[in-house]
């Protein structure tokens, strides 16, 4: 390895030094083109690719479970092709979705890596992807829900997904109260990351 | 023969064995016992895979509802607070083994 | 043997939600990742994992979600006899110099 070792602060990692992985990811990319494996262009479009799986694919998804049944039940039934019904291609990629009732709630974590729908919603958020929420999830899941906010009645289920192997999960939030009248759209925005994982639940219309 | 060894519903455990090398079974889980809440088809074998092999034959890849109370002891929530867990087939023996 | 990304259960504090906007090498490790296992298929997502598995524990508290990534493509590369650690050593002086003039 290097020996010129930077004290780095992975906060401010473009000003300043660089961090030792931004250099060496950047001779690997460099190397793996002149190797022929793949282009620059490759690179940046799945950059562009990748900058257009946003939370926002979920929500969209979310909001057409809400307003139309037969969705919803082929979305439970079928992840992959519900998503890609919407123009969210997730190629081989599994989806299981999971829903929260009056009686269930549900919450995802991923406690060996970070396991997470990035074919749909982007890259997760950092927190995610935290020892703290990928230890403590499991075990005291109340614990974390609170910490987001979320506090549930006892005479409610929490259940944890633990995502070790090949499925990938999102949460279909309840609808909140007050939006029977609500477009697609608008229902869309009251549903962030944090109600597609399970920390919290959908926002209630202001 | 069905084409899965357990059944949705089927009690079973999991396996204590502890290997080294690449596993998706967490140690938290083995050893425990929990209900087959759905079987998600058939998967090349990570501990496979994660060495350059194919990873064949491909495992039934079940999902294991555990009571969260049963996992840990001193767990605060109500007993009715259950997780669910991704287990290949070669990790799980029936109830009660 | 239990490994150190094995954590589930383990006691562990308050969840830091503070938001993270990744960088464009991030992005673009991510995307390496992508096409070497898709479009290239030298390695897959397996190997990718049993690479950060085996960082050495300091490495893998260090660094963040894509650097750990990065140093696991980076060995498998060589493992694989993609490029070799003489060249990726070398590389990464050069890069380092440019980045470091560029300042």
């Amino acid at each position: 390895m290097p020996h010129d070792h930077h004290d780095h602060s992975p906060i401010e990692i473009d000003e300043g030094m660089p961090e030792e992985a931004q250099v060496l990811s950047e001779a690997l990319r460099e190397l793996l083109i002149e190797k022929g494996l793949f282009t620059a262009d490759d690179v940046t479009k799945q950059v562009a690719a990748m900058s257009k799986r946003t939370p926002g694919n979920g929500a969209a998804i979310v909001a057409r479970a809400w307003t139309d049944p037969d969705y919803k039940s082929r979305l439970l039934s079928n992840g992959p092709s519900a998503a890609k019904e919407m123009g969210f291609d997730i190629g081989a990629a599994q989806l299981l979705v999971v829903e929260n009732t009056p009686d269930v709630h549900n919450v995802i974590v991923c406690t060996l890596c970070s396991c997470y729908p990035v074919l749909l919603l982007g890259p997760s958020p950092e927190w995610y992807k935290s020892k703290n929420y990928r230890k403590r999830t499991v075990n005291e899941p109340r614990a974390v829900l609170k910490e987001f906010g979320t506090e549930l009645p006892d005479s409610m289920e929490v259940r944890v997904h633990d995502s070790t192997a090949d499925m990938r999960y999102m949460v279909l939030p309840e609808r909140p109260q007050g939006t029977e009248d609500w477009t697609e759209e608008k229902l869309a925005e009251l549903v962030n990351v944090d109600a597609l994982i399970g920390v919290s639940t959908a926002n209630s219309p202001v | 023969m069905s084409e899965h060894r357990f059944t949705v519903g089927e009690r079973v455990k999991v396996d204590t064995r502890n290997p080294s090398g690449h596993i998706r079974t967490p140690i938290y889980c083995r050893g425990h016992e929990g209900i087959v809440e759905r079987i998600c088809g058939k998967f090349p074998n990570p501990e496979q895979l994660a060495y350059g092999k194919d990873g064949l034959p491909a495992q039934t890849l079940y999902r294991v509802r555990f009571e969260q109370k049963s996992l840990w002891p001193s767990y605060s929530g109500p007993s009715h607070d259950t997780i669910e867990i991704e287990i290949y087939d070669h990790w799980l023996e029936p109830a009660g083994s | 043997m239990k490994s150190y990304h094995d954590i589930g259960g383990e006691p562990g504090g308050e969840v830091d939600q503070t938001h993270y906007e990744y960088s464009l090498w991030e992005l673009r490790v991510d995307a390496m990742l992508r096409l070497l296992s898709s479009k290239a298929k030298v390695m897959t997502i397996d190997e990718l994992r049993r690479g950060i598995e085996t960082l050495g524990e300091d490495r893998y508290d260090k660094e963040r979600y894509y650097g750990k990534w990065a140093y696991s493509i980076a060995a498998l590369m060589v493992e694989k006899g993609h490029i070799t650690q003489n060249e990726l050593d070398q590389r990464i002086e050069q890069v380092r110099e440019r980045m470091e003039a560029s300042l």
